[in-house]
């Protein structure tokens, strides 16, 4: 069972909450992936339109955990601020750590990431770095408090899956006990799966899901995908080669010899 | 006095936050503030004093990724 701060989900699919065609497409999403963590974030309010009120109670009625995110935020000031602010609304110490660097890859700022993510670890929170794949950034976080991460598999809302496959299995060797989630890039359940079956212990999936043809169809094939993902980790892969090796058996082969 | 709520100028009557929170009609509503970028907890905002030009963010959950 995966097991975040000392939380245990049964699912090891986590979804984004962002994007959905409806709040009722979101919520059949959500039970439709069976679904026990959602991210959320914090916006500017409008008196009038009180939008917001909505859609709380629509995520309180899911009864599900909640993961308020930085997104959109630039400084270690801003993600900090933010940070508090999400803490007293959602009444949860987990805040997913956006501190981002550059606009056209939403990049993170790892370096701001990192001395945001000592100075929350320092005050309580349990923090849920959005970060590269990159080992030495990890090993920082760790350094800092973290006890997950979160590297991306490709830019957010990119739909390009594992970008730097050789990077997250050195990230997955090298931190072997440490929940990592594959946060950001995946397109389709097959990136899903990969992820799970590289060893990864969940994925994060927003776009994928919410701006599918089918949302809901699209969640519960992501479910599956990462259930099978999950389960074929646990099976043992076999080693890729490079060429062919029988899987009939040669011996009692007719017409030789 | 006029302050920036959410980054548009608004015009309040009342220096303390919480009045004017209500003033601004967000009253009954779940939304977290930030004064000047400093977080303001719902507990403070009584004795939190607003001046002229401040800025104020008032946030709420919202869909997220």
């Amino acid at each position: 069972m995966l097991e975040l701060y000392g939380t245990a989900l049964k699912s090891r699919l986590l979804l984004g909450t962002a994007r959905y065609p409806s709040p009722a497409v979101l919520a059949a999403a959500v039970r439709a992936a069976g679904c026990e963590v959602v991210t959320v974030a914090l916006r500017r309010e409008s008196a009038g339109e009180r939008a917001g009120q909505g859609f709380w109670s629509l995520i309180r009625e899911l009864g599900v955990h909640v993961l308020p995110n930085t997104a959109g935020c630039h400084s270690v000031k801003e993600a900090i601020t933010t940070a508090h602010m999400a803490r007293e609304v959602f009444g949860t110490r987990w805040i997913k750590l956006e501190v981002i660097g550059e606009d056209d890859t939403l990049q993170p700022d790892v370096f701001g990431l990192t001395e945001a993510a000592r100075i929350l670890c320092a005050e309580g929170f349990e923090v849920f770095p959005y970060t590269t794949e990159d080992l030495v950034v990890a090993e920082r976080l760790l350094q800092a408090g973290c006890q997950v991460l979160m590297p991306w598999g490709a830019p957010i809302g990119s739909g390009r899956g594992l970008n730097n496959l050789l990077g997250l299995r050195a990230l997955r060797a090298h931190f072997a006990r440490v929940p990592l989630i594959v946060d950001a890039g995946i397109g389709v359940p097959s990136h899903a799966a990969q992820a799970l079956e590289l060893g990864y212990d969940a994925v994060l999936v927003n776009t994928a899901i919410a701006q599918a043809g089918d949302p809901v169809q699209m969640a519960t094939a992501f479910a599956q995908a990462v259930q099978a993902g999950h389960a074929a980790h646990a099976a043992g892969p076999i080693e890729a080669r490079d060429f062919a090796s029988p899987s009939t058996p040669v011996i009692g082969t007719a017409f030789r010899g | 006095m006029k302050i920036q709520v959410n980054g548009a100028w608004r015009e309040v009557a009342d220096a303390q936050l919480a009045r004017a929170l209500e003033d601004l009609g967000y009253g009954g509503c779940v939304v977290t503030t930030a004064l000047n970028g400093e977080f303001v907890a719902v507990q403070a905002r009584e004795r939190t004093a607003l001046a002229e030009g401040d800025r104020l963010e008032v946030l709420a959950p919202m869909q997220g990724g």
